[in-house]
């Protein structure tokens, strides 16, 4: 019961391990900028011990051309102009290379901070490493040479939960309900267009958008989805807002098929329960039941990291590790231009397949896994007994889709 | 249309009823006792989490007995070892600083205790089946169960405080201290008991309200701010006031959800057409459904502008 709080006292000894450890050699500084206090901070510490975990993989393995890793954490407390203070102070501290991931607000904040410092302190460029913001504008209209995303984005995912969807003859219609915020419009837009092009049948009966985490009660919700008629409904909601959705779909009985992004999310399968086996599906790029075995690294990461709260959720966190090191190898130097310049176009094969970072927009393309909750997995989630069973798999090449980016490099 | 309307009434009451059962509790302590807590619904939350510890050995209902208790001993504490010595009774402000600190607190040491993701939802195994189905839509026999309890809470309440010796005491407590302590009663004693039972209310809520809230460190802060909007909009010191808020509240959020006009299909109905580069065109094409989060707060707000005792008030708030 009281273990998270020795684990707490053990993390923090050992951040001053490294801090001192670091200081004497040459190293490449790191900074991961998440909410890691707040309501929203799970996602961000488990993002960050995912990092911190690749990062000491790659030290452990002799470092980026025999420079060491030193990274640091940054609060970025939920909020845009914390965003903002915290990047400030990383570049600061000296770092070149920034991770963000969590809420493409706070993407766009540093994506524009880092536009602005890499033209005004040439030499000093910095690069953004983007594990989990969605927003398909990041490697659109808003792209830039200094971003690099490694979660397949909004148009992207949707793709591949509409294929699931054009697969499925007995959904005639579809209900999308949204958080209204940037990427929840994004959803929606995208599933508007997709579901037209696909299954021109189907009818789209309600396009809903919900305030961001307010809702308490989505019991009036499920009951305009089922006035509708829909057989299925699209959400791309997250925390509170997808598993309270889910929670009341159950208790008024419906029957039909929830389309998500997030359901295996963090808290999600224990809040979702029995309820959703069979009938809640996922687009992800990795699940834990992908592979019959789970990959070596990540139950050395389970090993390292105990606990449900810390149960591994970020394959892509891997791949993105992976293709830095195999970049600043490629480079033959840590310089955030040359690395930049090396991830552009690289290739790498991965456990689940071939993965390519697009030099047109600098998004990732890696296999994308459309799932169904199922309680006949190997690897039950997070101390429950469900878990996820894969339906489909596309290939990174199918899962590209057309980009409006026009790359500016740095000459 | 009618299948829309009876639904959406019946979730209206559904929650409105789940709303005064969260407020139960303030209203004692607040609206009764003049004491702002803000710490309230830190303790509700600890309610439900000592439910699912309790629950997890020896079952739903030994934790449904033991958990209201327990957030009474926690609720008598705060009141004679922290609240008392705060000073100032007749200022808010240090109450306020006092408690909402304490509900911090409570936050981080649910984070320790049992972690930052939500614990997984326990509905008993015994009220886990559609108690009836109308139109389609089941009702799930916790919902009815939750109901009930709200409505003890409320019978209850009313009996203890208009009905019986202490319930004069505790009234008079408020507004005659000095009165009440002459005639021989002691006085700090009653804020004690008042907060213990307060707060046993919020600990039996929490155990229920479990059911339908996720149970996670947020919770707190995610129902925190409804209470007090019912609490005011009731009106201090009236029981029935917050019965009527909640229900309020409960069905104009509900139906409001069902909604999808918005105040352009207005204008369009009077003849007037809005283009999208009117100003405030964003405005108008907002529909009533996605307010309906919003109309708790708006309606807290219209309240203290044209009414600040709250609909059954007896003092300003």
């Amino acid at each position: 019961m009281f273990s998270n709080l020795r684990r707490l006292g053990t993390a923090g000894l050992a951040l001053v391990g490294t801090v001192y450890a670091g200081s004497a050699m040459a190293e490449v500084k790191m900074a991961f900028v998440e909410a890691l206090s707040g309501g929203a901070a799970s996602a961000g510490l488990l993002s960050q011990k995912t990092v911190q975990f690749f990062v000491d993989r790659i030290n452990a393995a002799g470092g980026l051309n025999g420079e060491k890793i030193l990274l640091s954490s940054y609060d970025n407390k939920t909020s845009a102009q914390e965003t903002l203070i915290a990047l400030k102070k990383a570049i600061d501290d000296g770092n070149r290379y920034v991770f963000q991931g969590n809420g493409s607000a706070f993407a766009y904040a540093i994506l524009d901070a880092v536009n602005k410092n890499n033209e005004r302190n040439p030499g000093k460029e910095v690069v953004f490493l983007n594990f989990a913001a969605v927003d398909p504008p990041l490697t659109n209209e808003k792209c830039s040479f200094w971003h690099f995303r490694f979660d397949a984005d909004v148009d992207m995912k949707m793709a591949a939960l509409t294929e699931a969807v054009k697969g499925d003859k007995n959904v005639k219609k579809i209900y999308l309900l949204n958080q209204d915020y940037s990427f929840g419009r994004s959803v929606a837009a995208a599933a508007e267009k997709m579901l037209k092009e696909k299954r021109p049948d189907i009818q789209i009966v309600g396009n809903e958008f919900v305030p961001l985490q307010k809702v308490q009660d989505f019991s009036p919700y499920v009951a305009k989805i089922k006035a509708s008629g829909a057989n299925g409904v699209i959400t791309g909601n997250w925390g509170n807002d997808m598993l309270l959705l889910i929670k009341a779909g159950k208790d008024a009985g419906y029957n039909g098929v929830w389309y998500t992004y997030y359901a295996g999310g963090l808290g999600a399968p224990p809040a979702i329960g029995e309820a959703g086996i069979g009938k809640v599906k996922q687009v992800s790029e990795w699940h834990k039941d992908v592979t019959p075995e789970l990959d070596p690294a990540i139950a050395a990461f389970e090993k390292r990291f105990p606990g449900q709260e810390n149960e591994y959720g970020y394959w892509r966190i891997k791949t993105m590790m992976e293709m830095f090191a195999e970049a600043a190898k490629k480079a033959k130097s840590n310089d955030p231009i040359k690395v930049a310049g090396a991830l552009e176009g690289l290739t790498m094969s991965t456990a689940l397949g071939p993965v390519e970072m697009r030099a047109d927009n600098h998004q990732l393309l890696q296999p994308l896994f459309v799932s169904t909750m199922s309680n006949k997995v190997k690897h039950p989630l997070q101390g429950t007994k469900i878990g996820f069973i894969t339906d489909r798999k596309v290939d990174a090449k199918a899962t590209a889709v057309p980009t409006t980016c026009k790359m500016q490099r740095p000459s | 249309m009618i299948e829309v309307f009876v639904s959406s009434l019946l979730n209206g009451v559904v929650y409105g009823l789940l709303l005064f059962m969260l407020s139960s509790g303030l209203t004692l302590i607040f609206s009764m006792m003049g004491v702002l807590n803000i710490a309230h619904a830190g303790v509700f939350m600890l309610g439900a989490y000592i439910t699912y510890q309790i629950g997890k050995y020896a079952g739903f209902w030994v934790a449904l007995m033991l958990a209201p208790v327990l957030c009474g001993l926690i609720g008598a504490a705060i009141e004679r070892y922290g609240l008392r010595f705060v000073p100032n009774r007749k200022s808010h402000v240090p109450e306020i600083l006092f408690t909402f600190g304490l509900l911090y607190l409570i936050e981080e040491l649910v984070v320790m205790i049992w972690g930052r993701n939500p614990i997984p939802a326990t509905v008993p195994e015994a009220l886990d089946f559609p108690l009836f189905t109308l139109f389609g839509t089941s009702y799930p026999a916790y919902k009815a169960f939750m109901m009930a309890v709200s409505i003890g809470m409320f019978v209850s309440l009313y009996v203890a405080l208009k009905r019986t010796r202490i319930g004069l005491v505790i009234q008079a407590a408020l507004t005659h201290p000095q009165m009440v302590a002459a005639l021989g009663h002691n006085v700090p004693s009653v804020y004690v008991l008042v907060f213990a039972l307060g707060s046993a209310l919020a600990g039996l809520a929490g155990a229920i309200g479990g059911f339908t809230w996720l149970t996670a460190p947020t919770l707190a802060f995610t129902v925190g701010p409804i209470v007090f909007v019912i609490v005011i909009v009731g009106g201090l010191g009236s029981l029935a006031g917050a019965l009527i808020a909640s229900m309020l509240i409960g069905i104009l959020q509900t139906f409001a959800v069902v909604v999808d006009y918005s105040l352009r299909d207005l204008f369009a109905a009077l003849g007037v057409t809005v283009s999208a580069s009117s100003p405030l065109y964003e405005l108008y094409s907002i529909k009533v459904a996605q307010t309906a989060p919003v109309i708790p707060y708006l309606l807290l707000v219209l309240m203290l502008i044209v009414r600040p005792r709250g609909l059954l008030g007896t003092r300003d708030a």
